[in-house]
């Protein structure tokens, strides 16, 4: 208890000075009239600003959808860029009311860190890329390899662990953020540039000859990517993960943007009419805290699972990624969602 | 009348008296001064604890005994992923310490060197020396770092082209690497050898001194000193047969294997850190030096003293006095912008404590030792400093 005592008396000043009442998320959110979103600093493609400071990306879509569920207008978002550094202490001190920053779901994040985790938006996995001149075609070829990779990350975890079960030697070059080891890596600092293959892909559209880089086939980590919230608030934590579900189930429903209103009007399938919220006396949006067209809204605002990802990383955008993992379950990925009703 | 009043005992006294009391209302505003404080330093605490509360972070600092599981680039010490979080936080400590040391000794010279070349009659020697001050004063020394590594450091040649200098040394733009000095078994005679020049030469400069003081007679001290202290470890080296191989860097599969390398992370913290500092210092030193009075050298002068003594034996130890305090905040200040380190990845302290604070998420905990640690290098370098200018002071008599 002394340490305590004495680490919380020096740490007040540091922390700021957050205020200690604890109101419901969903209240605070409606009260101050937008959702505060934890994001990245800038991957293409997840979370980056475009010239006149609009944010888009797979990671933003998933802001403007929670926004959409509780306003019924996804433009009432608010970002707050984080390094990999910077984003827990940024959520833990209430600067964002949700994390939507291509972060990996672990148990000690999940636990010790304080905050929950219950849905993944993209199952990634790490990877590595190497110029083509190395001439390497496997992850076991690196022993000896200058290593790129940012700081307080489970890449720089597993990168350390990969390594020391193969028996391998490297040298770590390590920095905060993302765009200095993006430049480390294009200006020959280091061999290899290893983080989340998502990453990758979005980083070699930056690098000034795309081609002559290559993303070895080896994965070596499970990198399940999800939205966190700070521990304590279930039903923010609710409305979070339902989300996400909503997108996977639009999907599943074969509901789009397009087709939604359609759909809502004449669709007779029971699971579909409770869905959209228009069966009667459903109250599946209220119980959540929200209104029953919930769901219609997200899917007007941004579509289903399907279209956000395609819109963002699928094959027509530059960064070309399979869905993979990521399609449906009905389709041999791993997006399932449970049963809303 | 009113005279008599005050002295009077209490009799006189109303309410009002007491509120138009000095004493009182001096007593008064220190126990309000003190409720504040003592109030507010609650509340933060209170307010911390709730919060630690709330968010459901485990406090304390046990965390520094988990195994860390990142590697560190550059480490003075033996460091892998296997070692605690607590190590990782002391290999940026001493990497701090390492750059700090290293950036005070070179700003010192620099400055030094600066400062009295501002001074000089030689109106480009001047000039120049105004214009380095003018430049490495007015840019913010997060500036200079990317100056340093992004603008020369990183233009040098790639690993594959890398240039190979005399004496075994490789220039890239991943470092300088220079052969690794082996030493044998008997190679703990040489700082045996080194310790003993060293006291030998701290007492012939004491005898030497005393008989100047007695005689007048003068001794070759600095040569004498200097022979010793090179002269003792060389030949120790040399009669226990050498005991000293290399080990060179050669070019691997992607890098260079063997040998030491120097990191253009710690070069251009270091390189940077010092210029910036040293145009602070050659101010300094030109201050200390122009407050001497000029009556002084002049004095020194009809004494019949020679330029180059005067200004050893008088001018120096006057200007001292003003240099010394002022200099003790530039050397705070360099430690302090070594955590600027982290921008260009360098691991120092508030690097390896930055990746512990996010794996481990004990941001107060993480930040209590950034804090703490910093405070006492600083104490202990004015410390340092304090007993120095006490030393340096004017002696009265």
């Amino acid at each position: 208890m002394k340490k305590t005592l004495l680490s919380a008396a020096i740490g007040a000043a540091v922390l700021g000075f957050a205020s200690a009442a604890s109101a419901a998320t969903l209240d605070t959110v409606k009260s101050k009239g937008f959702v505060q979103c934890v994001v990245n600093t800038g991957l293409a493609g997840f979370a980056a600003p475009d010239a006149s400071g609009n944010w888009s990306g797979f990671d933003v879509d998933y802001c403007k959808a929670v926004a959409a569920a509780i306003f019924n207008d996804a433009t009432k978002t608010k970002y707050t860029p984080t390094t990999s550094q910077t984003r827990f202490t940024a959520l833990q001190s209430g600067e964002g009311d949700v994390l939507f920053r291509n972060t990996t779901w672990t148990i000690n994040r999940d636990t010790a860190l304080g905050f929950n985790f219950r849905t993944v938006n993209y199952y990634d996995g790490q990877g590595f890329m190497v110029p083509k001149s190395l001439n390497v075609k496997s992850a076991l070829e690196l022993s000896g390899a200058a290593v790129c990779v940012q700081s307080g990350t489970t890449t720089e975890l597993n990168l350390a662990d990969y390594f020391k079960a193969n028996k391998l030697e490297y040298k770590p070059v390590v920095y905060e953020k993302l765009p200095e080891v993006n430049q480390a890596y294009q200006e020959g600092r280091c061999d290899v540039y290893t983080t989340d293959q998502s990453g990758l892909y979005s980083l070699r559209l930056s690098l000034s000859n795309p081609d002559e880089h290559i993303i070895l086939p080896e994965i070596i980590s499970k990198e399940p990517l999800g939205p966190a919230v700070r521990q304590g608030d279930d039903q923010w934590f609710d409305i979070v993960s339902w989300t996400h579900y909503a997108l996977v189930q639009a999907e599943e429903f074969g509901i789009t943007k397009a087709n939604v209103d359609d759909i809502r009007k004449s669709s007779t399938n029971p699971d579909v009419r409770r869905f959209l919220g228009v069966e009667k006396d459903t109250k599946i949006g209220t119980d959540l805290g929200l209104t029953n067209d919930w769901a219609y809204n997200i899917i007007k605002a941004v579509g289903n699972y399907g279209e956000v990802f395609e819109r963002n990383i699928g094959q027509n955008t530059p960064l070309k990624i399979q869905r993979g993992l990521n399609a449906l379950w009905t389709k041999g990925g791993l997006q399932y969602a449970p049963p809303i009703r | 009348m009113t005279d008599h009043a005050a002295i009077a005992p209490s009799e006189a006294r109303t309410l009002r008296s007491y509120v138009y009391d000095p004493k009182i209302r001096g007593i008064f505003f220190q126990v309000l001064t003190l409720v504040i404080v003592v109030g507010v330093g609650w509340w933060i605490f209170d307010n911390t604890v709730a919060n630690l509360a709330r968010s459901g972070t485990a406090s304390g600092y046990q965390f520094l005994k988990g195994r860390a599981g990142f590697d560190i680039g550059a480490s003075l010490i033996e460091y892998s992923s296997d070692s605690t979080y607590g190590r990782a936080i002391l290999v940026g400590f001493l990497n701090t310490i390492l750059v700090a040391f290293f950036g005070i000794i070179t700003a010192t010279a620099i400055g030094f060197i600066i400062g009295i070349g501002r001074l000089s009659k030689n109106w480009l020697i001047a000039k120049l020396c105004t214009v380095y001050v003018e430049v490495f004063r007015n840019i913010p020394v997060l500036l200079i770092i990317f100056f340093w590594y992004k603008g020369v450091l990183s233009s040098l040649p790639q690993v594959r082209d890398s240039v190979k200098l005399p004496l075994g040394m490789v220039l890239n733009n991943r470092g300088l690497a220079f052969p690794k000095p082996v030493w044998g078994d008997a190679a703990w005679v040489i700082p045996v050898a080194l310790l003993i020049a060293v006291v030998a030469a701290f007492i012939v400069a004491r005898w030497a001194k005393q008989r100047q003081m007695r005689t007048g007679q003068q001794f070759h001290t600095i040569w004498t000193v200097t022979g010793l202290i090179i002269g003792l470890p060389v030949l120790a080296f040399l009669a226990v047969g050498a005991p000293l191989t290399f080990d060179f860097p050669i070019a691997g599969r992607f890098n260079l294997s063997g040998g030491s390398v120097i990191a253009p992370e710690f070069v251009a913290l270091y390189l940077a850190l010092s210029f910036y500092t040293a145009s602070f210092i050659a101010e300094t030193i030109r201050a200390g030096i122009r407050a001497v009075a000029k009556g002084q050298s002049e004095a020194a002068a009809a004494l019949g003293l020679q330029p180059s003594t005067t200004t050893r034996l008088v001018i120096v130890p006057q200007a001292m006095r003003v240099i010394i305090p002022p200099l003790t905040s530039q050397y705070l200040n360099l430690t302090k912008n070594s955590s600027l380190g982290i921008a260009v990845g360098f691991p120092e302290l508030v690097a390896t404590g930055g990746t512990t604070m996010n794996q481990t998420g004990q941001a107060i905990e993480v930040v209590s030792i950034w804090l703490v640690v910093y405070l006492s290098i600083s104490i202990t370098t004015s410390l340092f400093m304090n007993w120095f200018n006490a030393k340096m002071a004017l002696v009265e008599r």
